[in-house]
């Protein structure tokens, strides 16, 4: 299923876009942030493949001078039974990404958290607001410039 | 006409005597607007802290917002700043009525990457207490869709049932509730043969006991007429929503991570999956109700076919060695100090591991730099993702069904909020 995965994408995309590779026998493949979403849109509507549950969507900080913050989608075949996982990097100066809400409805919440968590932007989200933290909250706690602690008065305690 | 006159000079006495106080009062007309209704955080039917706004155009819900994070704590945050055995007992604070569940979870998760296996002894009780806490989990949904639209009785009931799964529970891991009770590569400690008594007096009574409820419910008029064709969602719409767990089967969708991708030693026991076609309340009640079943079948197997043998894998580097051996033994204390101290030296590497928690798919995603730390764990909660459906299972409905398609869904804040 892996092999297929990777050969109907490459066929489609080009060799140089897709960057595959297995562990542990999960497969995970690295797109460019500007095909995610043809990409993403391709492995739910091609009929073969059919990866029509997005499991899960989430950053990553990887803490390095290029490609800092990564997104990671998690899809799930319902009718092959089968999980791959999509990454893209974006840049720390220009944290944007293109939104797959369009695709799945569920991308929804799972963008709002990473906007909440890494400040990763989702460009066209119908509702781009932090999930967790409040809305005055200026940092982003997952980064990992962010102390374990916390920042003393980044939060206003209410009044007595 | 006079009496009329009379009210109207009353209505105005009392504005007047609220003027008098500098109190600013107006009135809309209420036929004229739709009205927000603020329900919770604080609220016995939202299960937790969970806060909804909801917009009525009368009796009609025409609009839903869910607000979470009230409970966020942060877990991915201290995951990162945890070893891997560290984070064990957090996880008990994720979904907790069911921790034993998320436990074996996140020990599969890790187990994973490091590319080892739990010796079988240890996935087969692995499987009982994880049909256990479904059952307990189960129970408490029961009791509280019941409570919620009316009967208090089955409250009480299943609330008898879950005091003797916890007895059991602080039998097999010294904790009723935070039970820890997993470790990377094993379990804590045994079973004893006493615990294994329980657990089959507890599962040979329980159908009988289960029965009770359901004759309580099943022909229940007042119960089925609040839940029948309440909160329908549609398969199309569960799937593009990401719901999973009971809330999928009950919209016809067959889809189990235990026989869809077999885990533990689930492949050669015999269950079913039960799905319901519908997809509203009383659906998704009828699919855990036969769930539970379903478990009791799988604990009764699981008592069956249990191997002696040990529950801790022997891999020296990576599992805690036992505590009596670490006494007496110099490679092992060395071997235990090296463990508590720097942590499990896992691969450099990525991994994924779901198990079909009571609530749907609970998701470990753990990116290892090869430290004893994790450099990046994701919880995937099937609750934070199963509540973005609310709003389309409210949408058209009463505002007094709100708590039962609440009650129907079965969030666990702990763990919509991480």
């Amino acid at each position: 299923m892996n092999n297929l995965v990777v050969e109907r994408l490459k066929a489609r995309f080009g060799e140089s876009k897709i960057e595959p590779s297995e562990f542990r026998g999960e497969l995970a493949l690295i797109v460019p942030k500007e095909s995610i979403v043809e990409v993403c849109r391709f492995l739910k509507e091609d009929d073969e493949l059919k990866f029509d549950l997005l499991a899960d969507l989430c950053g990553i900080d990887m803490y390095t001078p290029v490609k800092r913050f990564g997104v990671i989608y998690n899809l799930y075949s319902l009718k092959n039974k089968h999980r791959i996982r999509l990454k893209t990097f974006v840049e720390e100066e220009d944290p944007t990404l293109p939104t797959v809400t369009s695709i799945w409805g569920t991308a929804n919440w799972h963008e709002r958290e990473t906007f909440d968590m890494f400040g990763i932007v989702f460009e066209g989200h119908p509702d781009l607001r932090r999930v967790y933290m409040p809305e005055e909250f200026e940092y982003f706690p997952l980064r990992k410039d962010f102390p374990l602690m916390g920042i003393p008065g980044s939060i206003p305690l209410p009044k007595k | 006409m006079e009496t009329r006159t009379e009210e109207v000079s009353r209505k105005t006495k009392i504005l007047q005597a609220l003027e008098d106080q500098n109190a600013s009062v107006s009135f809309d007309d209420p036929l004229e607007n739709d009205m927000v209704l603020n329900m919770g955080p604080q609220h016995p039917a939202t299960h937790g802290v969970l806060r909804l706004l909801i917009r009525l155009d009368g009796e009609t819900v025409i609009g839903c917002v869910p607000e979470v994070g009230y409970l966020h704590r942060g877990y991915e945050k201290l995951a990162e700043n945890c070893t891997y055995h560290e984070f064990i007992p957090h996880t008990d604070r994720l979904d907790y009525l069911s921790p034993m569940n998320n436990n074996t979870a996140y020990a599969l998760a890790v187990e994973k990457l490091l590319g080892i296996e739990a010796p079988p002894r240890a996935q087969y009780i692995r499987v009982l207490i994880s049909e256990l806490a479904r059952i307990s989990s189960h129970l408490m949904f029961l009791g509280s869709l019941a409570m919620d639209v009316g009967a208090l009785t089955v409250w009480m009931w299943s609330f008898r049932e879950r005091e003797k799964e916890y007895d059991i529970f602080e039998n097999i891991a010294g904790a009723r509730f935070t039970t820890s009770y997993t470790r990377i590569g094993g379990l804590a400690q045994d079973v004893t043969p006493e615990t294994l008594a329980m657990v089959k007096k507890f599962i040979d009574e329980f159908p009988a006991n289960l029965e009770e409820c359901e004759q309580l419910l099943n022909k229940n008029r007042i119960f089925v007429g609040r839940t029948d064709g309440i909160g329908v969602i549609s398969r199309a719409q569960a799937i593009d929503l990401g719901l999973t767990g009971p809330g999928l089967r009950a919209c016809g969708v067959k889809h189990d991570l235990r026989r869809a991708n077999p885990y533990l030693v689930y492949n050669d026991l015999d269950f079913d999956i039960p799905a319901y076609e519908g997809g509203d309340a009383l659906a998704r009640y009828y699919v855990r109700m036969d769930e539970m079943k379903e478990s009791t079948k799988i604990v009764q197997q699981v008592l069956a076919k249990m191997p002696v043998g040990d529950v801790h894998a022997f891999k020296p580097k990576k599992v805690l060695p036992r505590k009596e051996r670490v006494y007496t033994k110099m490679e092992e204390l060395i071997h235990d100090f090296m463990l508590v101290n720097l942590g499990v030296e896992p691969p450099v590497g990525e991994i994924y591991n779901a198990v079909e928690a009571p609530k749907g798919e609970l998701g470990f995603y753990i990116y290892s730099h090869g430290e004893g730390y994790p450099w990046r764990l994701k919880i995937r909660s099937p609750s934070f993702v199963n509540l973005q459906s609310l709003p389309t299972m409210m949408m058209g409905g009463m505002v007094s069904d709100v708590v039962a398609i609440i009650g129907s869904l079965d969030p666990v804040m702990g763990e919509a909020d991480k």
